[in-house]
């Protein structure tokens, strides 16, 4: 009970709960706006992985970080234009196609990476983002090491939360990408073109997720390897659901699931005998688990994964 | 001589090879109500989703007040005042009433919705028309007569100077439709113009001042309504006179089904309450009313798809537990479903594979299906119910509408079911189709089998029905005899108006 | 641009359209070559030798096949009732997984006839138990299948990399760690001898056509098909939903476990936790170029085999990453999904 309140009390596991959720909430709010406008961007893993790769490589060749960045959210928004060309031009299976481009995402980016640098012993590495000094607010007892010592990507990912959020609830635009993702043939009804909201809607979702694998990459750890994203990608598409398709919950839920990693991180080293096996598997079962408990509950936006298809009513 | 608000000239339209428009014009002057006319693929919801931009014509143009409208954009036309209140409506059932209604109605790159201001605009367009309702209720929750009013409202917001309803009573119950025409009145004496759909004599009559009829996708006659009659817009519509089947009278048999106090509920609400009907042999049981009132849930119920939650059913006179489809089916109860490309076939699948789906066991042997049989099957019907436009082993999605329902009940009446649960069965179907479905149905009835039919269709009901109960709010009317059945007071029982007093006693 | 739907689908467009959809995809692929600085018809051609050129290469092609003939028969089930199992992987490992533990000491007494056989059952059902749970949560609780069955390969590797560092371990092996072996005589016997090639290759044909006959002449493929292509009209036809989802899942679960357990005891022996380099994945990618006929997986596995196999000699020679191979197969998948729509629509102005 004690390594209990010994773990929770660290400063250091709140930090560690930030920064494994950055990931997670770009990801995921990359994936929320997507299928706000009825679209399931199943392409997150390897558009992540391709992000991380892409990013990494332009600072490995120079640039600046938060250049890598850009050009991880550019290849994101890239990526995101097929999908969409897929889908809601052609208006092709959402799975199918999700499957389609991880895979060439993902296989893609490990051909570019293998081309751009050979295979060495030790894999190079360049300089991430540094965690910030905030005046007055890093130097807070406990809070300030705790919360207050991000890098910036981290304070970004927030940002863009609260951002999303009032853009979808308030603004016309966010009610467009609603309307588009409820009942499309009533957008076009009112004058709005529903293709070109998902489009748009998925380019800069996509870009979103791009830029959560660049995190990975740029900032929490320093080197690109193959399978590095691990599945997140599809731990932020159980996240949706379990936000119910609202960027704070969806806030909400990477914390707490960050939450749930930084803990059972901790505890593997400090609790003997149980294979480190176990502990790594939870992240999945607790991504199922979230998905059983709010599949039904949630209030899907009604016309997710249907085409649309003009004079087809 | 005023321009007359609307000016539509010589407008066609084809979809692969039907002529949905063929060369049609008609105007509209301001403050005037004009019914558009015509049975089931006469081409009106085509005309109309041309006018409000869903469609692009392939010739002819459109102006208003003398300007002319690009073709094809929705928001040109709102732009121009068309307003559309559709029939399938185009609203968002998780969205808010004043979400619902802003859509599309602000430029797109503001930074914040003018929510405050946009609520103050419809409550005054919602009190100068009477059109009450709550804008922060949502959608979904709705009643299907309040989502009306949000469509219309939607228009109105938008300032539409011309309206267009397309069959705005389908889902409304008598005085709900009596209200809505009492406003479109109202709406037309303040300035704004309107365009109704609709298939209804009766109502064009009432609510129309000047009747456009199209029939195979030309306008073949225009009247002011004072000029003419029902009898002349049927034969317009039609285009020769009418012979619908005629019911021959006829003594019914044994009571084969039964339902006693029977009710269903789903996800806490009680669909179903208290039905109770009894069925005979050789006789059509019509049970009438608006869409929405437990019809769906009552076709279930006897298809062997859900299952009621209390109450009891007695087939062939003995009680049964719940049935699955294989229960029914083997009973020999023969099942038209509501939506045909929905549940009535596989699209994707060829005909026979479609004829021998729920009869399986007949067609398959040590689990292996019996292709060649089931080819023979699918021929016989077919042949013997003139189905066109396919073959036993071509594509089911292929047919037209009212050739896959002759294909659907020739899988049923094929095998002299004894009973017939027959739910909408000519929805959606042109006058020749029609026709031909009422036929076999009066066919079944003659040869003793019995007929459930559920129908929307006031008209439809009088002509197959040898009883009639109607449904209000899941429960079931007593039954009146035929004979003593009309339009009006079928009305009023759809409306729920039956005094279960004296009905009872002259039940039949 | 409008998109107008075709009547009749015929069957050269049919044939055509996976043909069409590799030319374009190897096309793209040979774009990605040529900005890597290699010529791109060379390599090519390269890829063609490293798959055939020798009896060496012939024989690994078409032991690389056979996993991916069973895979892709486990999506092409799965997919045609509209059940989208992307947990293959994880149901291979866990087919590869129980047959080393069975195979290795607990029935190692079997004769070597009787002792396949169930060693292939027991991967089968192995691979069904992994699949149910994401079956189980769809009819349950209304879930995706497709994101839980993608979580699931996750942790059904982890529980192979557990045993294998635990109760499974091979004392023996140094470096990597690995499951002990099956015994000899349940190892599958060679095709060709002195090569990889093993009977599962047999096995892998033979359960195509058997799956072509399901698909095609029984109640339960009628049955399932339907399912897939129209839920609503199948119930109301009295198909029963939830007993046919099981029965697919349970073909396809099981297909996948039994790529795993003939893997084992074909090729290496034991279990690895990089005994798959995605075959679950590639066998989805096999599944839809032969848009879901079980006998088009046969051709289109050798195609997917052809092009891992050869990459991997063509790389040699080149210093091409043999990742291309892994971006020509998922770019099929693409160009196959826009070929597949074109046969059932046309383009108009």
């Amino acid at each position: 009970m004690s390594t209990l309140i010994d773990i929770l009390s660290s400063a250091g596991l709140w930090a560690a709960i930030l920064r494994i959720a950055t990931p997670l909430i770009f990801g995921t709010l990359g994936a929320l706006l997507s299928e706000r406008a009825g679209v399931l961007n199943l392409g997150i893993e390897g558009v992540m992985t391709f992000g991380a790769m892409i990013g990494w490589l332009a600072v490995y060749n120079g640039a600046d970080l938060w250049t890598g960045v850009l050009v991880a959210a550019c290849a994101g928004a890239l990526f995101g234009t097929l999908h969409a060309g897929l889908t809601v031009t052609l208006g092709l299976s959402q799975h199918v196609c999700g499957l389609g481009v991880t895979l060439f995402a993902s296989s893609f980016s490990y051909y570019v990476f293998r081309l751009a640098v050979p295979v060495a012993g030790t894999p190079p590495t360049i300089t991430p983002f540094q965690p910030l000094d905030i005046p007055v607010l890093s130097a807070l007892p406990f809070l300030g090491q705790a919360v207050f010592t991000q890098t910036a990507p981290t304070y970004l990912a927030i940002a863009v939360a609260l951002v999303m959020a009032y853009v979808i609830f308030r603004t016309p635009i966010g009610l467009a990408v609603r309307m588009a993702g409820e009942n499309p043939h009533a957008a076009e009804a009112q004058g709005v073109n529903p293709m070109k909201v998902r489009y748009g809607a998925v380019i800069v979702g996509s870009a979103l997720m791009a830029v959560g694998g660049a995190f990975l990459t740029l900032s929490a750890f320093n080197s690109f390897f193959p399978t590095m994203v691990q599945g997140r990608g599809w731990i932020c598409i159980a996240l949706v659901v379990f936000s119910s398709w609202r960027p704070g919950r969806a806030l909400f839920g990477a914390l707490l699931f960050a939450f749930f990693d930084a803990f059972q991180l901790r505890l593997q080293t400090v609790v003997e005998g149980v294979p480190y096996q176990i502990f790594l598997m939870t992240p999945y079962i607790l991504s199922i688990a979230a998905l059983a408990i709010m599949a039904r509950r949630a209030r899907v936006p009604q016309a997710l994964m249907q085409p649309y298809r003009r004079g087809e009513r | 001589m005023t321009t007359p608000v609307l000016e539509i000239a010589g407008i066609s339209k084809r979809f692969g090879d039907n002529r949905a428009n063929d060369g049609i014009s008609m105007s509209l002057a301001r403050g005037e109500v004009v019914a558009l006319l015509g049975e089931n693929g006469a081409g009106k919801t085509t005309l109309m989703n041309i006018l409000f931009g869903h469609y692009v014509p392939d010739a002819g143009s459109i102006r208003i007040d003398g300007a002319e409208l690009p073709p094809g954009m929705p928001r040109a036309a709102i732009r121009a005042g068309v307003g559309m209140v559709h029939q399938h409506f185009s609203l968002a059932a998780n969205l808010t009433v004043l979400e619902n209604i802003m859509t599309g109605t602000e430029k797109l790159w503001r930074l914040r919705s003018g929510t405050a201001a946009a609520r103050r605009k419809l409550l005054g367009i919602s009190e100068r028309f009477g059109l009450k309702v709550d804008a922060d209720a949502r959608l979904g929750d709705l009643s299907v007569g309040e989502q009306q009013r949000v469509e219309i409202l939607k228009a109105l917001y938008n300032d539409a100077r011309i309206l267009i309803l397309d069959e705005p009573t389908a889902v409304l119950t008598n005085i709900e439709a009596e209200h809505l025409f009492t406003t479109l009145r109202a709406m037309a004496r303040q300035g704004l113009s309107l365009i109704f759909i609709s298939h209804k004599l009766d109502e064009v009559m009432a609510a129309a001042d000047r009747i456009v009829v199209l029939r195979g996708g030309r306008m073949v006659a225009e009247r002011r309504v004072a000029d003419t009659g029902k009898a002349e817009l049927a034969e317009l519509m039609i285009g020769r006179r009418v012979t619908r089947p005629v019911r021959e009278p006829s003594a019914p048999g044994a009571v084969v089904l039964e339902a006693r106090n029977v009710g269903v509920r789903i996800g806490g609400v009680e669909r179903l309450q208290n039905v109770g009907f009894s069925l005979r042999a050789g006789e059509v049981l019509g049970i009438v009313g608006v869409s929405g009132n437990g019809q769906a849930p009552l076709a279930r119920l006897l298809s062997g798809t859900l299952a009621r939650t209390s109450g009891e059913l007695l087939l062939y006179g003995q009680p049964v537990g719940n049935l699955s489809v294989a229960d029914v089916v083997e009973a020999g109860i023969g099942r038209i479903p509501e939506d045909r490309n929905g549940e009535g076939a596989i699209g994707e699948m060829a005909i026979w594979e479609n004829a021998v789906l729920e009869r399986l066991p007949a067609y398959a042997r040590g689990g292996l299906v019996d292709r060649k049989a089931g080819m023979a099957f699918a021929g016989a019907i077919i042949d013997q119910f003139d189905v066109r436009g396919g073959t036993p082993a071509s594509r089911t999605r292929l047919l037209s509408g009212g050739n896959m329902q002759k294909l659907i009940l020739g899988r049923n009446l094929s095998q002299r079911p004894r009973i017939l649960i027959a739910a909408q069965p000519a929805r959606g179907l042109d006058e020749g189709a029609v026709v031909a479905v009422h036929a076999r149905i009066l066919e079944a009835r003659k040869a003793g089998t019995a007929v459930l039919l559920i129908s929307e269709d006031l008209d439809e009901v009088i002509s197959l029905a040898d009883r009639i109960q109607a449904i209000v709010g899941g429960r079931l009317s007593p039954p009146v005899a035929a004979e003593q059945a009309d339009a009006r007071r079928l009305g009023l029982m759809m409306a729920g108006d039956w005094d279960t007093g004296s009905e009872a006693r002259n039940a039949v | 641009m409008r998109f107008e739907r075709r009547e009749q689908r015929s069957l050269l467009l049919l044939v055509g359209a996976p043909l069409a959809a590799i030319v374009v995809a190897l096309a793209l692929s040979g774009i990605l070559i040529a900005i890597a600085g290699a010529p791109v018809l060379e390599a090519y051609r390269r890829i063609l030798i490293g798959a055939f050129g020798s009896r060496l290469s012939a024989t690994e092609t078409l032991t690389r096949a056979t996993p991916l003939m069973l895979t892709g028969l486990a999506a092409a089930v799965a997919f045609r009732a509209r059940l989208w199992n992307i947990g293959a992987e994880g149901q291979f490992y866990f087919g590869a997984l129980a047959v080393a533990a069975f195979g290795s000491h607990l029935l190692s007494g079997l004769p070597g006839p009787i002792l396949i056989p169930v060693l292939l059952v027991i991967g089968a059902l192995a691979g069904m138990v992994l699949i149910l749970i994401p079956l189980w949560l769809r009819l349950r609780f209304s879930v995706d299948e497709v994101v839980t069955s993608l979580l699931m390969n996750f942790i059904a590797v982890l529980v192979v990399s557990m045993l294998i560092d635990g109760v499974l371990k091979d004392p023996l092996a140094f470096g990597w760690p690995q499951s002990q072996s099956v015994v000899d005589h349940a190892m599958l016997p060679k095709l060709v001898p002195r090569s990889r090639l093993h009977i599962g290759l047999g096995i892998a044909v033979v359960l195509a056509f058997v799956v072509a006959f399901i698909q095609s002449r029984t109640v339960f493929g009628l049955q399932s098909r339907a399912a897939g292509l129209n839920p609503q009209g199948a119930v109301f036809a009295g198909v029963p939903l939830g007993r046919t989802l099981f029965k697919v899942a349970c073909l396809s679960g099981g297909l996948a476990g039994l790529a795993g357990a003939i893997e084992v005891m074909g090729v290496r022996g034991y279990v690895t936790t990089d005994l798959s380099p995605g075959f679950g994945y590639s066998g989805i990618v096999v599944a839809m170029l032969a848009n879901l006929n079980p006998v088009g997986v046969i051709f289109t596995a050798l195609f997917t085999a052809i092009m891992f196999v050869g990459a991997d000699g063509m790389s040699r020679s080149l210093g091409i990453p043999t990742y291309i191979a892994d971006v020509t197969v998922a770019l099929s998948l693409l160009t196959m999904v826009v070929a597949l729509f074109f046969t059932q629509y046309r383009v108009r102005r």
